[in-house]
């Protein structure tokens, strides 16, 4: 959300400074409504790992009740309580990564924030070299970015599954090394625009290294339509995350993964309708909400450019 | 004035105001602008930018945008109200009446049209003609503009003409349907001096032979000195001075008019002309117009009327003039205020040591070629040759001025000196070390030494970074100073810069272009460079910021006793600040020597050409009118013999119509102290040709 705020240095008044960056937000109608859809899954994450109404992994009710008094949402097909487990389902995605292994320590972080970091990292170091060194840099890594884009998705997700078994970090990897290419394509467009101005014209003609420039003069200017494709692509990564769980390949149980409940549910669609409906739902308004709100932030920093 | 019997104007725009619609409220952009035009006159316009020129030719002719509407005030077009019409009837008088050309044929010409069917859509949208009879039209009317095998041109793109040529079609379309009034945007100001001259002569003409009424709007005095009979100085959304072109040049009434002619360079007959007075503080954005007299801020004659006080414009002597205190404003008893102080020119020994040398210094770029042999490598090797055998030396504490117009090669030649391009062949030597090579393999110690200036102030500070930083980051980088002393010597920078210590810490969006330019040249010098190289440095700003960065160079030279490479398209420009001056054309050095004598003949033709060009904003100064015809051949292929050959005037001097200087390279030809002339006539006949520039005693 601190996207044009300035980095580095000491200022005078720097709250009003952030304030100043954060409220351009709201000057967007686009990106208000989707920041309160995803804030809203986020303060349901946040509550969730405090309390949810039942236990969400414990079957304490009688299967595929329809909403009622005691389970909102019903319950589903092993009589667990719907509302709880879409509540703890956000945890997975936005706020918790379980490490391998059996022991019970996570860390900060849901896998669809972790992907996305980890695309960018990977796209951007990429990106940058191909755009900045350009010639064969920019041939041989943009080749072999284009040859993974050839691939449809969905294979590259299973082969990295199949190859590292199921888990969250598995996941992870398969998200950033599926999301790499796309943001190689927008870091090296950036770079190769960036590097035509005349501020790196002065770094050259102080000699700095190809490092320092690449990392120093030109990433701090990308950043913005950088951290709004990173938006778009959490979208992306949670839609990821809920075709795997579809699947049956993605987060391993007990705990409630969204796209598994729906897989779950969907084999009693037609005694219980409902069940398949919440955690489609829940899926499409985090998505839409992160759409909405990266859409209506890139109209707003790109208007104050101009 | 024109005439004594009152025509009706063509256009009469009385108390004009023009607002936006922003975010929280509206900005008036101008505010009580009136003037008019009759037929057959140009009016000029004349101001810096941001200024409301254009928002006023906007106004004229409905362009305003979707946020801007006409506040308050009258626009009468032959009588015709136009406020308040509605968009329909606006735009049929627009095609019909009123044309508009702007500054970048590029942008005005549709690229993916032939030039022929864009022009002809005028005449037969508006005026009904059959297609034929519009191709007749219009080709007549690009022999009009001389356009060269105008019925050629017709089937051709756009990006097939030169940028003059383009100009030249697209002032054609507008006059194609004779219009009563035509506005002028900047037509010339993306053009070089050169061409710039020819479409000058061009217009001038074309309002005598037309009779149309022409709103020429610019921010270069020369050319308003050229080409209009009134003009209109604005400031700050004002009209703040009116009158004819021969009254206000020789005795300006309104204190910014004066200051605007004092800081820019007049190519006159001796090099004080050029000394340069800039004004102090800038032009107000909309938001922050001072109360009273608009220009009170910046006025070195403000007083206590000036603050509370909006002045009118008033007639004095058959100037409209907006100032309280006009009359008792005597210009020529003006002296510089003490924070203006010109910095003292002293004669540097001229036998100090020699820091750059060059050595028939080449610059090849390799062309990739299209057809199949060239894909496959094997086809035969094309070159464009950017610089060819260049040959001086610079001494220490010296300036270098390089003029040329674009695509002459100034750039590259730079560029190869700091090492962004390594040289193709030939020798470069800076303090004793080979330059030749690119930056990658020089010592750290040399690249300390090298340091270059450059020209857009947008884009020659990181956005991300604060002044501070940036300014520091070569200290730091080369270690010339420890680093808990960084930031005191930065501030002792920023204060030589005049700018304070609260600069430190802003963000180049927080600054204006020439501030920006000021944080280029401290960070250019924070390493104690011995050599800098400036790439255009003032071209891009306004002339009152222009005249002060200038000086600040001036003065940063003398303190650091540094040596400038200077670059600059304008002639006027170099002429104070360099001691030495290279004149280049297509990458061939065609003369060079000391300022003054590049200045006085004997010329190269092509100095002589350029120098006929300037537009000098004095109308008393009689110019040589010479114009070169053609444009800049390609480097690719550049002609044989002497490159300038096939646009020269004067080859017709030599035996046989200068058949040599097809054939053979002349010789440097040696006319006096260290003054070099690249061409076959000889330097007694050069000396013979008459000074370009001379002043009319009256």
């Amino acid at each position: 959300m601190a996207i044009a705020q300035p980095t580095a240095g000491v200022r005078p008044s720097r709250w009003q400074q952030m304030w100043k960056s954060v409220a351009i937000i709201f000057e967007s109608r686009v990106a208000t409504v989707g920041l309160a859809m995803v804030l809203f899954w986020l303060l349901i994450g946040f509550i969730s790992l405090v309390w949810t109404p039942h236990e969400p992994n414990a079957s304490d009710f009688i299967q595929n009740l329809p909403p009622n008094g005691t389970n909102w949402l019903g319950t589903d097909h092993l009589g667990r309580d719907i509302t709880s487990r879409l509540m703890q389902g956000t945890q997975v995605i936005l706020l918790k990564t379980r490490l391998p292994g059996d022991s019970e320590i996570s860390i900060p972080g849901g896998v669809a924030i972790w992907g996305v970091i980890g695309s960018l990292v990977l796209g951007v170091t990429l990106g940058l070299n191909a755009g900045y060194r350009g010639g064969w840099w920019d041939q041989i890594i943009m080749q072999i970015l284009d040859a993974l884009i050839a691939f449809p998705r969905i294979v590259l997700y299973l082969v990295v599954i199949a190859a590292l078994g199921q888990g969250d970090m598995v996941v992870i990897l398969a998200i950033t090394i599926t999301g790499a290419p796309g943001v190689a394509r927008l870091a090296r467009s950036l770079a190769m625009d960036i590097k035509t101005r005349d501020y790196i014209r002065a770094a050259e003609t102080r000699g700095e290294s190809v490092r320092y420039i690449m990392f120093r003069e030109i990433l701090p200017n990308a950043r913005g339509p950088l951290l709004v494709d990173a938006m778009l692509r959490v979208g992306y990564a949670i839609f990821a995350i809920g075709t795997l769980g579809f699947l049956g390949i993605g987060l391993p149980p007990p705990d409630p993964d969204w796209g598994n409940m729906v897989n779950e549910a969907r084999r009693n669609i037609f005694s219980n309708q409902t069940a398949v409906i919440w955690p489609s739902l829940a899926i499409a308004t985090l998505v839409i909400g992160l759409n909405l709100f990266a859409d209506g932030l890139r109209e707003e920093l790109t208007r104050y450019q101009k | 004035m024109t005439g004594k019997q009152k025509k009706s104007p063509v256009l009469k725009v009385e108390d004009l105001a023009v607002a936006y619609k922003v975010r929280g409220g509206e900005i008036e952009a101008v505010q009580r602008v009136s003037f008019e035009i009759n037929r057959g006159e140009t009016y000029g316009i004349v101001g810096e930018s941001g200024c409301g020129k254009s928002t006023v030719a906007w106004a004229i002719v409905n362009f305003l945008g979707a946020n801007g509407y006409v506040k308050r005030g009258s626009i009468k077009f032959q009588g015709q109200e136009l406020v308040g019409k509605s968009g329909e009837e606006l735009r049929r008088l627009r095609g019909d009446q009123i044309a508009m050309v702007y500054q970048d044929p590029m942008q005005a010409l549709n690229p993916s049209m032939r030039l022929g069917d864009q022009m002809k859509e005028v005449l037969t949208v508006h005026r009904g003609m059959a297609d034929d009879e519009a191709a007749q039209h219009c080709i007549q009317m690009l022999e009009r503009v001389y356009m060269p095998d105008a019925a050629n041109v017709m089937r051709r793109y756009p990006h097939q003409i030169s940028g003059g040529q383009q100009q030249r079609v697209v002032i054609a379309m507008a006059l194609l349907n004779n219009p009563a009034l035509l506005v002028m945007d900047e037509p010339t100001t993306a053009l070089d001096v050169t061409v710039e001259a020819a479409v000058l002569d061009l217009i001038a003409e074309l309002s005598r032979d037309f009779d149309t009424a022409i709103m020429y709007i610019t921010h270069n005095l020369g050319v308003i000195a050229r080409v209009s009979n009134r003009v209109g100085v604005m400031y700050a959304g004002e009209m703040v001075e009116r009158g004819t072109v021969a009254k206000i040049y020789k005795n300006p009434r309104h204190p910014y008019t004066q200051g605007l002619m004092r800081c820019v360079p007049k190519l006159g007959a001796d090099k004080a002309g050029s000394i340069l007075h800039p004004i102090r503080g800038r032009v107000p954005p909309p938001t922050h117009r001072p109360a009273g007299c608009v220009f009170g801020p910046r006025c070195d004659y403000i007083q206590d009327k000036c603050r509370e006080e909006r002045p009118l414009l008033r007639d004095l002597d058959g100037i409209m003039v907006r100032c309280h205190f006009a009359e008792e404003i005597i210009a020529s008893e003006w002296t510089p205020s003490e924070e203006l102080a010109l910095p003292q020119i002293e004669a540097v020994s001229s036998d100090s040591e020699t820091i750059l040398e060059l050595n028939d210094l080449k610059k090849y770029y390799e062309v990739q070629g299209s057809s199949f042999k060239d894909v496959i490598g094997l086809g035969e090797k094309r070159y464009v040759k950017a610089v060819e055998n260049a040959n001086f030396t610079v001494a220490k504490g010296k300036t270098l001025g390089v003029v040329g117009e674009s695509g002459c090669g100034k750039s590259t030649l730079i560029k190869t000196i700091i090492g962004l391009e390594g040289s193709t062949s030939g020798k470069a030597t800076f303090m004793g070390f080979d330059i030749s090579g690119d930056i990658s393999g020089r010592d750290e110690a040399l690249i300390q030494e090298l340091q270059m200036v450059f020209q857009n102030p947008d884009s020659t500070m990181n956005p991300s970074y604060t002044v501070g930083q940036q300014i520091g980051r070569p200290m730091l980088r080369f270690g010339t100073v420890p680093k808990n002393q960084v930031r005191g010597e930065v501030i002792k920078l920023l204060e030589s810069m005049r700018l304070g210590e609260n600069y430190y810490d802003r963000l180049p969006r927080q600054l204006s272009g020439g501030e920006k330019q000021r944080v280029g040249i401290a960070r250019a010098l924070a390493s104690r460079p011995n050599l800098v190289l400036c790439d255009e440095p003032v071209s891009a700003l306004d002339v009152s910021v222009q005249a002060a960065i200038l000086n600040l160079l001036l003065e940063v030279q003398q303190e650091f006793n540094t040596t400038l490479v200077f670059i600059a398209h304008d002639l006027s420009v170099v002429r104070f600040f360099s001691d030495e001056v290279a004149v280049m054309y297509l990458g061939q050095i065609m003369e060079i020597g000391p300022a003054d004598a590049i200045y006085a003949p004997p010329y190269h033709p092509y100095t002589e050409a350029l120098l006929s060009a300037v537009p000098i904003p004095d109308p008393t100064i009689q110019q040589k009118h010479i114009r070169l015809e053609g444009s800049v051949p390609s480097a690719i292929n550049p002609p044989s013999g002497c490159r300038f050959h096939t646009r020269c005037p004067r080859r017709k001097l030599l035996p046989h119509g200068g058949k040599i200087c097809e054939t053979e390279l002349p010789n440097w030809q040696i006319t006096g102290d260290g003054h070099r002339i690249f061409c076959h006539i000889p330097a007694e006949t050069l000396q013979t040709f008459d000074p370009v520039i001379t002043v009319e005693s009256d």
